[in-house]
């Protein structure tokens, strides 16, 4: 217990971190090792080749995407408090937490898991995607089985699903309204956040 | 009013009508037992050797044995041999009596919303049941327990295995082991203990069954019966999770059940007395070595099969074949090693299909899900029939209220409290918890069936003295649970608002973000440096994608098988087949492609051809195709119909107007090419190709025309055939069949100034004015300059003339001159597709005019 505390208190505003992300003691401890391990040189923040060092991350076809997603535009290291508020996307959905009324909409809640996975389609930032964006999204999970013509197709397609507006790009109202079916809180949960 | 009275009256026939029939066949059946129970009388009298029989087969050897010798003394011209066919006589009858009880179930939806379908068989049972007692004054059929578990239950479970959600399967798969293994053996436990400690407490009076007997009881009945469950289920339409939940716990507890069966029965064999630690080490070895044994065999037969999919591809036909002889015999294979059966075929079925779907052609396994599926439910209702019909029977039930109502207490409680506490522990750690309604219908969802019954049927009596009171009581739990627990679970699911499968359209873009969260998630694991599901997910994808699939699968499904694509093919299919029947709806299936990709647009090549005709049906006809521009594909479909009216009228007219001419052409016509006799039946193809004689024949006649003509060029001799002079035509003009004036003159003109203005140039240059009776057809030899044939419409030509076929006539909006026209009104819309598409189809259509040639040849005209 004496180490839990020790740990916890050296990481500056941990109380609030809790607060803002929901992670237990356990979880902070446990992350902020993790980020320690990240943190080769010890400098208290990550840089992108921090993360292109994880090897299976490296083989994952949207992994760089994903490591982008940590970096706020313009900058190029990520504290451990970001860090941390990235990661809280993905705890699952507790339901027996009484509601506060007042209080700001949780990291882990539905819009903003689906705003997580929609900003590492839409690379430019332009709050939508674009054909080219979905395709190169595509290109690199489908891999090479598919053609070009194949992949632009179903571009296509999933863009016409989407898209109420015609103008040949999904927006985030689009992308919500058109993953309405999707248990998100399951999909884009892991267990050991809990 | 008068029609609703007819109808119910009709409605009334119908059902009596059915109800005849059924009686009539089951009569049949009846007669036949009567006349078996006749003939084994007589066998018995004459070999006086046989003994009581209960089973067909025994009786059919009693009673060759007395029929065998008879000595004729005139030869006879027909003879009754009923004995030659009895047993596959009544097992068709028989099967055929259980399939009407279905019909007779379905006839009335307003019935079966209520009472659930394995209910009213059974019930339907009962009273065929009744009627062979009233006939027989015994039970002459019922069902045996042999019959059951190696004719009726294998493809039952094959199917459900088979037809499986894979994925849900076995994410769920912990949950669903923790529930059929734990679950079950509590559920025998303390269902059999409880019963002994009631009975011992004086609750149910004397009975000569012992602690291990009640176990044993416990045991059999614990099995949740897949059957029923589909069978219940299947109407109630829960949500994924929890239908995978309670169905694959039916379907692995089943081979529990029948494992802790077995081991029971033999210590009850064994004896009490000898029974000492070792031995029920032993049996715990056993429940594992019987069920692990059993579900690796299953892989082992999947594996196997996998691989024989692989080269199947010369022997198509059979290919499906393969997969049930196969599953079969893995069911037939564990029970020889005394491994779990069901389990076995269970997980072959499971293992397997992803990798036969990928390498069979699309329609073996087509036809491989309906024969498992008219297997499946054929024999799903046979089991039910007979559940009914083995009721009634005397022998069998010895009442002892005491037992079956605790029984029936007992079995619900239990079944309630392991469902309950399994789960609380499931949901410690489960991402998404089971919800407490969820849990409910889970527990109340414990159907028994005919698992338990069979297992029931198939205890010795020497061993298990009450054993008909084990069997009556087994009976009345299914009753219990299948009837009342079936009717109640629908209006249980309703007022508990229990979450229901969301039915929607598959969607790729939900299919592809699902793949996208895959990854994150994965990508996420990495990053928080555990080994998460994710983790394990993935890692066993790769080694399935390159070890698994590299040995199960053909290369060529290896290589196209991306799953996104495939729902995207599947998509396409899909979209085709509805592009092809609101085609058809619309009498005519020529349509041509947009420049969107995915729209199709059936308006606008109609339109084209009308514009001509009809200048005011136009305007709002593109006026409608501007809005339909702007849907996607599965919106055409649906708002076609609504949005226009005036549209269809016109067309249909129109498609009539051409299907008549064309029809008509068609039949005069049409070349025939000596008659051949067609293979219409191949026992190994279901081709409707042409037949490869008339391809030739085709070619060549066409080849000696080409070269007679060529050679008549050179002499300068006319040509035999020739373009259409119209004008002249005009005067010859015979319409083949009355069509409407007005608007067959208008298109009519239309076209015929379309066609002269084209070919006029051509008539110039190539050939002079020149009148023959091969009215609107040209040899595409002597167009070398055009690069699509115009056809002239049917009414244009003679009688005589050929027609052009159906496909070349519905081409006309196609050929450029019309495209040119028409350009200003297609201008957004005109698609470099259509021009592809009408070239491509114009080299098809080759042979047809080939074809055409040769009866012009035949008649040449002279000016």
């Amino acid at each position: 217990m004496g180490s839990t505390n020790s740990t916890l208190l050296k990481i500056p505003n941990v109380e609030v971190l809790m607060q803002e992300t929901g992670f237990s003691p356990a979880h902070i401890i446990r992350l902020h090792d993790r980020f320690k391990a990240l943190d080769k040189e010890g400098r208290g923040h990550l840089c992108p080749h921090d993360f292109g060092a994880i090897k299976e991350l490296a083989m994952n076809p949207i992994g760089d995407r994903i490591i982008g997603a940590f970096f706020s535009p313009g900058k190029e290291t990520v504290d451990f408090h970001t860090f941390v508020k990235i990661l809280a996307h993905f705890r699952p959905v507790d339901k027996d937490r009484p509601k506060e009324p007042n209080s700001p909409e949780p990291i882990n809640s539905r819009s903003n898991k689906l705003k997580f996975a929609f900003q590492l389609y839409d690379q430019d930032k332009d709050g939508k995607i674009s054909r080219d964006e979905l395709l190169q999204v595509l290109r690199a999970m489908l891999g090479m089985q598919v053609t070009d013509e194949q992949l632009e197709s179903i571009a296509d397609r999933t863009i016409q699903e989407a898209d109420l507006d015609r103008d040949d790009a999904i927006s985030f109202e689009e992308f919500r309204k058109s993953l309405e079916k999707i248990n998100i809180d399951h999909k884009m949960s892991i267990r050991f956040l809990r | 009013m008068f029609f609703d009275q007819q109808k119910s009256v009709m409605a009334f026939l119908q059902h009596f009508a059915l109800l005849l029939a059924l009686i009539i066949v089951f009569s049949t059946s009846c007669k036949a037992v009567t006349l078996e129970v006749g003939s084994v009388e007589v066998g018995y009298n004459d070999s006086s050797k046989s003994s009581a029989t209960e089973d067909t087969s025994t009786s059919i050897n009693g009673s060759t044995d007395g029929h065998a010798p008879s000595v004729i003394s005139t030869l006879p011209i027909v003879t009754w041999k009923w004995h030659h066919i009895e047993t596959p006589y009544l097992v068709a009858l028989w099967i055929l009596t259980c399939w009407l009880c279905k019909l007779v179930c379905e006839l009335n939806h307003n019935v079966t919303s209520v009472i659930p379908e394995s209910g009213l068989l059974i019930i339907l049972g009962f009273i065929l049941g009744g009627i062979i007692w009233g006939a027989d004054k015994a039970q002459t059929f019922k069902l045996i327990p042999t019959n059951f578990f190696y004719y009726l239950l294998p493809q039952i479970i094959l199917d459900a295995s088979y037809c499986m959600p894979n994925k849900l399967f076995f994410s769920n798969l912990g949950a669903i082991l923790i529930h059929a293994i734990i679950g079950t053996c509590w559920n025998a436990a303390t269902v059999g203990t409880a019963l002994w400690a009631c009975y011992e407490g004086g609750a149910m009076g004397t009975l000569n069954i012992g602690p291990l007997q009640f176990l044993l009881f416990g045991a059999l009945i614990s099995a949740v019966d897949p059957v029923a469950v589909i069978a219940v289920f299947e109407e109630v339409h829960v949500n994924e999770v929890l239908y995978i939940l309670v169905f694959g716990e039916s379907l692995l507890n089943d081979g529990v059940t029948v494992v802790l069966y077995n081991v029971f029965d033999a210590f009850v064999s064994l004896g009490g007395l000898k029974i000492n630690a070792a031995e029920i080490v032993k049996g715990i070895v056993s429940f594992f070595v019987v069920a692990f044994g059993g579900s690796f065999l299953g892989v082992v037969f999947a594996i196997l099969i996998s691989m024989l999919t692989r080269v199947t591809k010369n022997v198509q036909v059979i290919e499906a074949g393969f997969i049930v002889v196969l599953g079969y015999l893995s069911y037939l294979t564990a029970e020889m090693l005394s491994l779990s059966a069901i389990l076995s075929i269970t997980f072959c079925g499971v293992c397997c299909q992803k990798y036969i779907n990928a390498n069979m052609d699309e329609k073996s396994v087509t036809t491989l899900r309906y024969t498992l599926k008219v297997m499946a439910n054929g024999s799903e209702t046979m089991i039910f029939v007979f559940l009914g019909v083995s009721a009634i029977d005397k022998n069998i039930w010895v009442w002892n209220t005491g037992f079956i109502l605790l029984t029936i207490f007992f079995v619900v409680v239990f079944r309630f409290i392991g469902v309950f506490f399994l789960n609380w522990v499931l949901n410690q750690s489960r991402l998404i918890p089971i919800d407490i309604t969820d849990q409910f219908v889970m527990a109340y969802g414990g159907l028994r069936g005919a698992v338990a019954y069979g297992l029931a049927a198939l205890l010795d009596e020497k061993k298990i003295p009450e054993k008909n009171l084990m069997l009556g009581t087994t009976l009345i739990v299914v009753y219990f649970t299948v009837i009342l627990q079936g009717i109640t679970m629908k209006p249980l699911v309703q007022w508990l608002k229990v979450k229901r499968a969301a039915h929607s359209d598959l969607k790729l873009i939900e299919k592809l973000n699902n793949r996208a969260f895959d990854h994150i998630l994965a990508a996420v694991e990495d990053i928080c440096g555990r080994i998460g599901d994710n983790w394990w997910t993935r890692g066993w994808n790769r080694f399935e994608e390159n070890y698994i699939s590299w040995l199960l699968m053909k290369p060529k499904a290896r290589k196209n098988r991306d799953y996104l694509f495939s729902i995207f093919h599947k998509l396409n299919l899909e979209d085709a087949i509805n592009y092809v029947s609101e085609g058809e709806r619309q009498g005519s299936l020529a349509f041509s492609r947009s420049d969107e990709a995915a729209n199709v647009d059936f308006k606008k090549q109609f339109g084209s051809e009308f514009a001509d005709v009809m200048p005011n049906i136009m305007v709002d006809m593109s006026n409608y195709e501007l809005g339909i521009e702007h849907f996607s594909v599965t919106s055409i479909v649906k708002d076609t119909i609504p949005s226009v009216s005036l549209d269809i009228h016109g067309q249909d007219r129109k498609n009539a107007m051409d299907d008549i001419n064309a029809h008509h052409l068609l039949q005069q016509h049409l070349y025939r090419s000596r008659k051949h006799h067609r293979h219409k039946y191949s026992r190994s193809h279901f081709s409707i190709n042409q037949n490869e004689d008339e391809v030739q024949e085709i070619f060549q006649r066409t080849m000696r025309s080409r070269l007679e003509s060529f050679k008549s060029t050179k002499m300068g001799v006319n040509p035999a055939k020739k373009i259409t002079k119209h004008h002249k035509k005009e005067l010859t003009h015979k319409m083949p069949n009355g069509h409407p004036d007005g608007t067959g003159h208008l298109y009519g003109d239309e076209v015929d100034i379309a066609v002269g203005s084209e070919t006029g140039a051509i008539n110039s240059t190539f050939m002079r004015d020149t009148y023959t009776v091969g009215a609107g057809i040209e040899n595409p030899v002597f167009l070398p300059d055009m690069d699509s044939p115009t056809h002239s419409p049917p009414w244009l030509m003679e009688t005589e003339a050929v027609a052009p076929s159906q496909r070349a006539q519905r081409r006309l909006p196609w050929t450029p001159n019309r495209l040119r026209r028409l350009a200003p009104m297609r201008i957004s819309t005109c698609s470099t597709d259509s021009f592809l598409m009408a070239d491509v189809s114009l080299t098809l259509e080759e042979h047809e005019e080939h074809s055409q040639t040769d009866h012009v040849e035949m008649r040449p005209v002279f000016d």
